[in-house]
C-alpha cells in the first residue's frame, strides 16, 4: 500500500501540521507527497517520502484545481492524507467527492490500514470507524501524532502538469495577520484569553507573559467575538486543535466548544475569578483570584 | 434576474447539552436530550435571507435530511425568514457522502443559484457535505466565509484560512459554507414563528431519491475520552511557577 499526502508549505518550509501528517501516513506503507505551488525541495528533504509530485504552476491552494489533481493520481494509492488545517479539510472533502468515497476528518488515531479514531460531539465522544472505500481520504490532527523531521531524507522528485485553472474559482487576494509568535498549533507553550481580559488593549497583557514563555497566544470565541483578538486565534472545535505542553488558560469560563480545542494539553492552568468555572475541571493547577493582579505576579515569578 | 438560494439545515443535539456516551457504546445518548437548529445552519439561513432582503436573491429554500421531528428545524428556518422547507425523510443516521447525494437531486430540481450551508455539524463535526455536494455538482465552493458578497453573476467570499483571511471570487451556481464570523443569527419572533406555520413544507422520502444511502464508515464503537486527573488550586503565582518548574517540569 501506499498512501500519498498533501502538504503545506509556508515560509519555504513544510508546516509542522503536515509533517505530523506524513509520520501518520507512514503507517500505512510507502509515502508520495504532493505540494501545490513552490516548496518541492523542501518536501524531498523529508525523511521517509518516495517521491515528491510538484505542482508548481498551481500558485494558489484553489480547492477545484486541487482536488481535481489530487483525483487524478488517487487511484495510484490506498490512502490520501492531508492535516486537518484549514487547508485540508477544503480540499480533501472535495477530492472525496470526486471519488465518490466517504472522507474520515480529523483522525486521531489509526488503528489499522481501515480503522481509525476521531472525535466527535466536540471531543465529547471517541468514535472507531473501520471504512469500506477503497480509497480512503483522510485528515490528521497535528497534535496526535509526532511530526517527522524536516531534515534527513532525498526522495526524486517528479514534476506534475497541473490542470488549466477554470475561471469559475479566482483567487482575489490574501491578509496574513503577521507574528513572530509561534504558530499555534505547533507551540510548546499557549497562553490564552478569554471575555475575562476585558477588551483588546488589556488582551494585549498576555503578551509580555507569552514573550517569557515562548507562547503562542490563543482566545477564546467569546475573546474573539469581542473584538480583543483576531480569528485565527481562536482556540475551540470551530477554531484550531492544539494540544502544547503547557496551556494556560486567563480569564475564560472554558465552555465545552473552548475544551475540545485543547482539553488534550498535557498540562492545563487556569486563572479565574470563579471558582465555578468549568475550566477548573481540566485544569491540573488553577488560582481562583483577579487575573490582573495575578498576571504581573506571575510575569516576576517567572 | 431571480436568484434562488438553497440552505440545507440539520437537527442537532443542542450545544449546550454535555453528551454522554451510551452504555454500550453504539453512540452518543440522544434519546430526551434537547435538540435544536446546528448553530452554523442557522448563520447559513441568516445569510440567505440577509442576500433576499438585500434584493441579490428572490427565494430561500430550506432543507432538511432526518427523521419526521427535523421538520421543527425547517419551521425554525421558515420563521427566520426561509420562504418555504423540504423534509426529506430518514431514519437512518447518514454520512456527508449520502447527505450530499440527497442535496445534489434536490439542487437538479430546485436550481438555485447559491447553495448556502454551515461548514460543520456539531455532532460528527465532519466539515464535509459542502465540499463533497460541490465536488458532485462540479460548482466552485467558499468554505469557512466570512463574508459573501454576490455581484454580477458571481459571489466574492471572504474565507477564514489559518493565518489570517483570503479572498476568492466564484462563478454562480456556487457552494458557499458559513463560518461563525459570518453574521449573527436573529431570533425567530413570535409573529414570524405563527406566520411560519403557514408556509408551504413538501416532505419526500429519502429512498425514493435513487441514492446510495449505505454508510461507508461502520461504527466499531463510541468511547468517552479519558477522564482528566483531578487538579489543584494554588494561591499565588510564585507558587504556580514553583509546581510548574518542579513538579509538572513544563518550563
Amino acid at each position: 500500500m501506499t498512501a500519498l499526502v498533501l502538504l503545506e508549505i509556508e515560509h519555504g518550509e513544510v508546516r509542522q501540521a503536515s509533517r505530523s501528517a506524513v509520520a501518520a501516513a507512514s503507517r500505512f506503507g510507502d509515502v508520495d507527497v504532493i505540494v501545490l505551488g513552490e516548496g518541492a525541495e523542501a518536501a524531498a528533504r523529508l525523511p521517509g517520502v518516495r517521491n515528491v509530485l510538484s505542482a508548481a504552476s498551481l500558485t494558489h491552494d484553489l480547492a477545484e484545481p486541487a482536488a481535481a489533481l489530487l483525483a487524478a493520481h488517487a487511484s495510484e494509492y490506498s490512502h490520501v492524507v492531508a492535516a486537518a488545517s484549514a487547508g485540508g479539510k477544503n480540499i480533501l472533502p472535495r477530492l472525496a467527492g470526486l471519488l465518490d468515497v466517504q472522507p474520515i476528518p480529523e483522525v486521531v488515531e489509526i488503528k489499522d490500514e481501515n480503522t481509525f479514531v476521531r472525535p466527535i460531539y466536540a471531543g465529547n465522544a471517541l468514535a472507531t470507524v473501520r471504512s469500506s472505500d477503497t480509497i480512503k481520504v483522510l485528515t490528521i490532527r497535528g497534535s496526535s501524532f509526532d511530526p517527522v523531521s524536516k531534515e534527513g531524507g532525498s526522495a526524486t522528485i517528479q514534476t506534475l502538469n497541473a490542470p488549466a485553472t477554470e475561471d469559475s474559482s479566482r483567487f482575489v487576494r490574501v491578509e496574513l495577520s503577521k507574528s513572530d509568535r509561534p504558530e499555534l498549533e505547533s507551540a510548546r507553550v499557549v497562553v490564552s484569553g478569554g471575555k475575562g481580559m476585558k477588551d483588546a488593549e488589556h488582551f494585549k497583557l498576555l503578551e509580555p507573559l507569552a514573550d517569557k514563555l515562548g507562547a503562542a497566544i490563543g482566545a477564546s470565541r467569546a475573546a474573539v467575538d469581542s473584538g480583543f483578538a483576531p480569528n485565527e486565534m481562536q482556540v475551540g472545535q470551530t477554531g484550531k486543535i492544539v494540544a502544547p505542553e503547557l496551556y494556560i488558560a486567563l480569564g475564560l469560563s472554558g465552555a465545552i466548544q473552548h475544551l475540545a480545542g485543547m482539553k488534550d494539553s498535557r498540562v492545563i492552568v487556569a486563572i479565574n475569578m470563579d471558582p465555578e468555572a468549568p475550566i477548573f475541571r481540566v485544569a491540573d493547577y488553577g488560582i481562583v483570584g483577579d487575573l490582573f493582579t495575578i498576571l504581573p505576579e506571575l510575569e516576576k515569578a517567572l | 434576474m431571480t436568484m434562488k438560494v438553497l440552505v440545507p439545515v440539520k437537527r442537532v443535539v443542542d450545544y449546550n447539552v454535555k453528551v454522554r456516551v451510551a452504555a454500550d457504546g453504539s453512540g452518543v445518548e440522544t434519546q430526551g436530550v434537547k435538540m435544536s437548529m446546528n448553530p452554523f445552519d442557522e448563520i447559513a439561513i441568516e445569510e440567505a435571507v440577509r442576500l433576499r432582503e438585500k434584493g441579490a436573491a428572490t427565494e430561500v429554500v430550506a432543507v432538511s435530511i432526518g427523521v419526521q421531528a427535523s421538520q421543527d428545524t425547517l419551521r425554525t428556518a421558515l420563521a427566520m425568514g426561509a420562504d418555504r422547507a423540504i423534509l426529506i425523510r430518514t431514519n437512518e443516521t447518514l454520512e456527508p457522502l449520502a447527505v450530499a447525494g440527497l442535496l445534489k437531486i434536490i439542487v437538479e430540481r430546485e436550481a438555485p443559484g447559491l447553495v448556502c450551508m454551515g461548514k460543520q455539524a456539531i455532532d460528527d463535526d465532519m466539515n464535509a457535505t459542502g465540499q463533497i455536494l460541490a465536488a458532485k455538482l462540479g460548482w466552485p465552493q467558499g468554505t469557512f466565509a466570512s463574508a459573501v458578497t454576490i455581484a454580477d453573476g458571481r459571489a466574492e467570499i471572504a474565507r477564514e484560512i489559518d493565518g489570517g483571511t483570503e479572498v476568492i471570487s466564484l462563478a454562480l451556481p456556487a457552494v458557499v459554507t458559513a463560518d461563525l464570523r459570518l453574521n449573527e443569527p436573529r431570533y425567530a419572533s413570535l409573529p414570524n414563528i405563527m406566520k411560519a406555520r403557514k408556509k408551504p413544507l413538501e416532505t419526500l422520502d429519502a429512498a425514493d431519491l435513487g441514492v446510495d444511502l449505505a454508510p461507508r464508515l461502520t461504527i466499531v464503537s463510541v468511547a468517552e475520552p479519558a477522564e482528566r486527573k483531578e487538579g489543584v488550586k494554588l494561591n499565588s503565582a510564585a507558587e504556580l511557577v514553583e509546581k510548574l518548574k518542579t513538579e509538572a517540569k513544563v518550563i
